[in-house]
């Protein structure tokens, strides 16, 4: 398991790879790979997260620990960024190794979720009118009652 | 003495991102009241709880939680990562 909270960008191919190796066991592998989204109507400047050095990792962690149970993954890997981010850039990055695919798959989705709306992120969007924080979506809050 | 720390709009409003407060409070809710009764700047960033989070000791928690031994209590809005 390897959870990484860093300014840093991240070599998406280099951590696949780095991943999937050593894993005879394992015969699913899913990544997932958030990107910074460009706004269609108010052009986004950049996008600046800010988070909390301490519990993010521990929360990160407890989450990885629950997926790891719950999916019987043989790995995990978390990687999310924070600062300053611009359009088209990588966010963060989930990947999973099970047994099977729809463990892989589910526990992926599991994370996801569970980084949306219970890991230390916010999220600050810039843009020529001006910068707002972004709000909760409620459907990211539903989405946590199907696990 | 207690670390209480503030993230995204709740520390825009307070101006700042952490602070020593003594209290004597014995749960969340009551600090929130001591805090809100300091100034305007504090009264506006917590009157709405259902816009906030807190997290005790770096876990989550609700307002209810006891402050009892606590070294950490941070307020934020709904987490948006991912």
């Amino acid at each position: 398991m390897r959870i990484s909270v860093q300014d840093a960008p991240f070599d998406l191919g280099k951590e696949s790879t780095d991943f999937a190796q050593g894993h005879t066991d394992m015969g699913a592998i899913v990544t997932f790979t958030g990107v910074v989204r460009d706004l269609p109507d108010d052009p986004l400047k950049v996008m600046e997260i800010e988070h909390y050095p301490g519990m993010t990792e521990s929360a990160l962690r407890d989450m990885a620990q629950t997926a790891v149970a719950r999916f019987s993954l043989g790995d995990v890997l978390v990687i999310h960024r924070y600062g300053p981010l611009y359009p088209g850039e990588m966010i963060m990055m989930v990947a999973t190794a099970a047994r099977h695919r729809k463990d892989a798959f589910d526990a992926a989705e599991f994370l996801m979720d569970y980084l949306k709306s219970r890991a230390p992120f916010w999220k600050r969007e810039v843009t020529a009118k001006g910068a707002d924080w972004v709000a909760s979506k409620d459907e990211d809050e539903d989405a946590l009652s199907r696990w | 003495m207690m670390d209480v720390l503030y993230f995204a709009w709740v520390r825009e409003r307070i101006g700042l991102p952490r602070e020593k407060i003594e209290t004597t409070a014995k749960t969340v809710a009551e600090l929130v009241d001591e805090l809100r009764a300091r100034e305007d700047r504090y009264d506006l960033a917590f009157s709405d709880l259902t816009a906030l989070r807190v997290a005790v000791d770096q876990t989550l928690t609700d307002f209810d939680a006891s402050l009892d031994g606590v070294r950490e209590v941070a307020f934020f809005p709904p987490m948006t990562g991912g």
